[in-house]
This record gives structure tokens, C-alpha cells and sequence, in this order.
């Protein structure tokens, strides 16, 4: 066990160290005018070359990366071109809304997705299970952007005319400013990032469920005279579990993705906004910071993904 | 042709037995999938009326970015679907209805091009990495590892931003960061194809790596790869509505529907069909290219329930 997490580290680090040289790579080799949009339209070369070499940029774009990994190894990872600000202590700011969002969001449609697909396995073909199966495609189908203001239309904009305004249309509250106001701000976000997912998850779940329940071992459990539903959870659900972890671990990569398009929906000032805000304004330490920070946590979440395979599944060995 | 009808002794009567390939029986399945086969229209459907996008220009006499005055109400908001404009108006008093039209031109070429393009490169990593092994297989699968940790659509917008908006950027940027879980999927078909008896018996009659690769193996992955393909257009259709409605899609006044619900968010509360109108269009090409693809995998692999791939 120690030697496996060692080499998956190990192996982390490597994939984090290439995927900061590509980041890196790629933003310095597009031609960038940051200096000039600081400096405004009237800068003279003067002025823009000081500003150049304030930021750092008029260095070989080798010297900027050791630095820049120099300054990481203290976990720093440098200052935004516009007002200086550490971009640590940006995405420290960002990170809460984010994972209030994420967090939540994948709650939902974990729990949503292998309910509706365990529902679906086990009794399959009936009315239930068509209806949740037409229910997954289409939110499968639905774009998270084209669902949240969906979402926006229905749940704020009619209710809130129809006098119920029950749901804001958007912005953090933290959760220090009380339970349900945080809970309020985040349901519509939280929905319109889950939906979308639970969809993927049912059909996985069910699937992956109508495989397990097919083999010997369940069998067995039934003619030992187990209670079904002991058979359904224990004996089915935790081996069919598996493919759905690693789907679990996969997407977690790509949730930042939704949460970008989520946040700025709903105009939550998290890491996906922040990013878009960012990319905007090309402010490179910022993006750069953040897609790090992104590589990073999919990293961890995979191996943390492989970890849980072996409590989950007693048939993996861990080498 | 069958054995019999080959060595002239075909018999008379009955009907002799006809021989059926595994993929005449796919698409039979396929045929008798009722689901998928409507689906297939509507995506015929969606296809026709994009190439025809100028017959509704024609028909409405609205080219797709002309501005109409009479577009706007006296407040500057997008007219209400009317006789003039059957779809309404959109926020710079263009034809709504003309509009979606010629973004289904965008969603469908930027969805099978990049596709293609994500499969074709995909397919060739992913055998390589199988086939050839050793070191190639580890700079490879480090290499999927890599792009898999990567923040997409984030990567997706930094670049966008820097190049510029264009048909040709967005296709790029999707193929370059889709192909590594075709790759993956390949790879791991290939490693267990390699195995195979034919594999040996071509290599036996001197098959060199090029030709057992894409002549031995590349067939027998084929099935994977085609039901991957028609699963993997819609999720493109997506992203490619995502990079436009994050507005860095395709360069204004080109009409697409990524862009065109961006535009619609600021007027949703008053303005209901500019909202409608492209996001039903978009919900129905991707849900029809979905249903295809179930259907597809169930006739490819009728023993693989029907699950879904990401």
C-alpha cells in the first residue's frame, strides 16, 4: 500500500511538472500585448518596456519558468499583472464558492444518479425504469449553460413575478452568514451543475448494477435467504460501485469546466469566474495559477479515486 | 455472394441460407431500433435544413445578419414572433428564425469535423500505444494522463482568447484535447487484440507493424470506435455552444447558437423566444445524436446494456 501510493505520488508530480511546462509553453508562445493594455493606447515604448520588465516578461521565457517553478516550491505562485494582487491568495479567496458549489453539486447527483439507477437495475423495464431512463437522456442531453438559464427562466424569473421569490438569481452568500441563505444562493447553481451529471450517473449506475446482479455471487446471497434488499445494496451495489467511482474520478477533472459556466451564470465570483475574468483580461499569472491548481486537485482526486476501489471492491489488489 | 453461389452448386430450393456479416446484422438491430431510426431522421432533418439555410432566407427575404429596423419594439427590444419575423427578433433586430437556421451550419460542420479529426487521432495513439508497447506505450499513456488532467474548457478559453475566435481555432482546440480518451479506450482494446491468434498468423506470413496495426487490428476496434464516434458528436455540439456562449465561439455577427443564448441572457425576462427558439434547437440535435448513439452501441454490441459513455 505504501509503495503504491508512493509511485502513484510520484507519478502525480511528473504529470503536474509537464502539464506546468505546456501551460506555460502555450501562453508565453502567443503574442501577448499585457504590457500595452496596462499602459493604455497613449504608452510610449518607454513606458511599456518598463512595465515589461516590472512584470518580468522582457526575460527568455526559459529564465521566467525557473523562476516562476522557483517561487511555486515556496508556494508562491507569483503576482496578477493588474494590481499585484498574490494569486495564492486569489484562488484562496475563490476556492470556498467553488467548493461550496462543486461539493454540493456532486452530492446531489451522486446520490441522485445511483438511486435513480439502482431503481432502474432492479427493476428493470417497468414503468420506473423507462421514465428514468427518458428523464437521464434528456438532461444528458442538455448543456449546463442552456440548463442554468433554464433554471433562471422558471425558478427566479416566473416564480419571482408570479410573486414567490423564493430562489435570488445569483451571487454568494458564505456559509458564516447562515445556513439557509447559503443554501438559498447555491440550490439553483447546485441544480443546474448536478442535473446534467445525475443523468450520466443513472445510466452508468443501472448498467453497471445489471451486470453485478447477473452474476453467481448474487445468486449465492439469494438462496443463502438474504433479504433482498441486503442482496440489492450490499452484495450488488458496492461491487457495481466501481466503474461508477472511476467515471466519479474522471469527471471530477472536467467539473471545473461546469463550474465555469455555472458561476458565470449565476454570477458566483469562484475560480471559474475568476479564470474567465482572468483569460479576459489575458492576466497570465492568474490563469496559469488556477489551471495548476485545477491539474493539481484532479491529480489527488484520482488517486484518492484508486484508494477508495480497493475499500470498495475487495476483488482489487493494491500493488 | 455466398460459398455455394462461388463453387456453382447453388441449390434450387428452399432458399439457401444466407450468410450475414456482423455488420449487415448490426444494422439490421439497428433498423428494427425504432428510437434510433427516428432519431437518425431527425438528424437528416437538422442536416437538410442547415445546407438549405439559404432557401429561408429566400422564403423570409431576412438574410442572417442583416439588422432590421422594424426589428426592434419602440423601446429597443427584440420584436415578438410575428407574420414578419415567425420567430421573433433577436437583441440587433435580426432574424431569429434565419439565425438558428444557419447556426445549425456551425453545430453540425464543428461537430463532425472536430470529431473526426479527435477520432482519427485518437485511433492512431491509441494503437500505437497498444501495439508497439514499451517505451512508446509509456511516453503515450503519460502523454493521456497529462491532457486528462488538464482543466479542459478552461485551457480551451485561455487559448481561444489569445488566438482569436475562429471556425478552424475552436475545432482545433476540441480535437486537441478530446482525442486522449478515444486513445485510452483504443489502447486498451489493442491490448488484448494483440494477443490474438490472427495477429500471430499474420506476423507469421511476414506482416510488418505497419500493416498488422491498421490491416489486423484497426478493423477489430472499429465497432468501439464507430459507437464512441456518434457519442462523442453531441458532447462536441456542446462544448463548441460552451466556447461561443462563453463568447469566444466564432466572430460576431456570425449567427451560432452558443452565441445567440448568450446574447438571449440579458433578455430572457422579456424576451422569451430569443431564448427558445436556439436552445430547443440545440437540446433537439443533441438529444437526436444521443438516441442515435444508444442505438447504435445496442446494435454494434446488442450484449453491452445500454450505458453511457463520456
Amino acid at each position: 500500500m505504501a509503495r503504491f501510493l508512493l509511485v502513484r505520488v510520484l507519478n502525480g508530480i511528473v504529470v503536474l511538472w509537464l502539464v506546468s511546462m505546456a501551460v506555460f509553453a502555450l501562453f508565453f508562445v502567443a503574442p501577448s500585448n499585457v504590457a500595452r493594455t496596462i499602459a493604455g493606447r497613449q504608452a510610449t515604448p518607454e513606458t511599456i518596456a518598463a512595465i515589461n520588465e516590472r512584470l518580468g516578461l522582457d526575460q527568455p521565457v526559459w529564465k521566467q519558468y525557473l523562476d516562476f517553478v522557483g517561487n511555486l516550491l515556496h508556494g508562491d505562485l507569483g503576482y496578477d499583472y493588474y494590481y499585484q494582487l498574490s494569486v495564492t491568495q486569489i484562488i484562496r479567496e475563490a476556492l470556498p464558492i467553488t467548493l461550496s458549489l462543486a461539493v454540493g453539486a456532486a452530492i446531489i447527483w451522486m446520490v441522485l444518479g445511483v438511486f435513480n439507477g439502482v431503481i432502474s437495475a432492479v427493476f428493470p423495464r417497468t414503468l420506473a425504469d423507462r421514465g428514468l431512463t427518458v428523464f437521464a437522456l434528456f438532461f444528458f442531453s442538455m448543456p449546463t449553460f442552456l440548463l442554468a438559464l433554464v433554471l433562471l427562466y422558471f425558478l427566479y424569473f416566473k416564480l419571482t413575478v408570479n410573486g414567490h421569490a423564493w430562489f435570488p438569481a445569483g451571487g454568494y452568500v458564505p456559509l458564516s452568514d447562515g445556513l439557509w441563505p447559503w443554501v438559498n444562493h447555491l440550490l439553483l447553481p447546485w441544480l443546474a451543475l448536478a442535473l446534467v451529471s445525475a443523468a450520466a450517473y443513472t445510466r452508468l449506475t443501472r448498467a453497471s448494477m445489471l451486470d453485478v446482479l447477473g452474476e453467481d455471487y448474487i445468486r449465492t446471497a439469494r438462496a443463502k435467504g438474504l433479504p433482498e434488499s441486503r442482496v440489492v445494496v450490499r452484495h450488488g451495489l458496492r461491487s457495481a460501485l466501481t466503474p461508477v467511482i472511476t467515471q466519479f474520478g474522471i469527471d471530477l477533472g472536467q467539473l471545473i469546466g461546469g463550474v465555469v459556466v455555472t458561476e458565470t451564470v449565476f454570477s458566483l465570483p469562484g475560480l471559474g469566474k475568476t479564470s474567465i475574468d482572468a483569460i479576459r483580461q489575458q492576466d497570465l499569472p492568474v490563469i496559469i495559477g488556477i489551471v495548476l491548481f485545477a491539474a493539481a486537485a484532479v491529480v489527488v482526486a484520482n488517486i484518492v479515486v484508486d484508494i477508495m476501489y480497493a475499500v470498495l471492491d475487495p476483488r482489487v489488489r493494491i500493488h | 455472394m455466398t460459398v455455394q453461389e462461388a463453387l456453382g452448386t447453388v441449390p434450387e430450393e428452399p432458399a439457401a441460407i444466407e450468410g450475414r456479416g456482423p455488420w449487415q446484422l448490426a444494422w439490421r438491430r439497428l433498423r428494427r431500433d425504432k428510437v434510433a431510426m427516428v432519431s437518425l431522421g431527425v438528424i437528416v432533418l437538422i442536416a437538410l435544413i442547415a445546407v438549405a439555410a439559404p432557401l429561408f432566407v429566400h422564403l423570409t427575404g431576412h438574410p442572417p445578419n442583416q439588422q432590421y429596423p422594424d426589428g426592434l419594439t419602440v423601446d429597443g427590444l427584440p420584436q415578438p414572433p410575428s407574420s414578419t419575423f415567425w420567430f421573433g427578433t433577436d437583441d440587433l433586430g435580426r432574424d431569429v428564425l434565419v439565425r438558428t437556421v444557419y447556426g445549425a451550419r456551425v453545430s453540425l460542420a464543428v461537430g463532425v469535423v472536430a470529431t473526426v479529426l479527435t477520432v482519427m487521432v485518437g485511433v492512431v495513439v491509441g494503437i500505437a500505444a497498444g501495439f508497439l508497447g514499451g517505451f512508446v506505450d509509456t511516453v503515450l499513456a503519460r502523454l493521456i494522463d497529462v491532457v486528462l488532467s488538464v482543466p479542459f474548457l478552461l485551457v480551451a478559453i485561455a487559448l481561444v482568447s489569445v488566438t482569436g475566435p475562429s471556425l478552424t481555432v475552436t475545432v482545433l482546440v476540441i480535437a486537441s484535447f478530446s482525442w486522449s480518451s478515444v486513445a485510452r479506450i483504443v489502447r486498451g482494446q489493442v491490448l488484448s487484440i494483440k494477443e490474438r491468434e490472427y495477429v500471430e498468423a499474420a506476423r507469421s506470413l511476414g506482416a510488418g507493424d505497419t500493416r498488422i496495426m491498421f490491416v489486423e487490428i484497426l478493423p477489430n476496434v472499429l465497432a468501439q470506435v464507430i459507437v464512441y464516434t456518434t457519442l462523442l458528436i453531441p458532447v462536441v455540439i456542446v462544448v463548441q455552444a460552451t466556447l461561443s456562449f462563453l463568447g469566444l465561439g466564432l466572430a460576431p455577427p456570425t449567427a451560432d447558437w452558443g452565441g445567440m443564448l448568450a446574447a438571449a441572457q440579458a433578455y430572457y425576462q422579456t424576451s422569451w423566444w430569443f431564448l427558445t427558439v436556439p436552445g430547443i434547437a440545440l437540446l433537439i440535435t443533441t438529444l437526436a445524436f444521443n438516441l442515435f448513439g444508444d442505438g447504435v452501441r445496442d446494435a454494434v454490441d446488442p450484449r453491452a446494456d445500454r450505458t453511457m459513455a463520456r
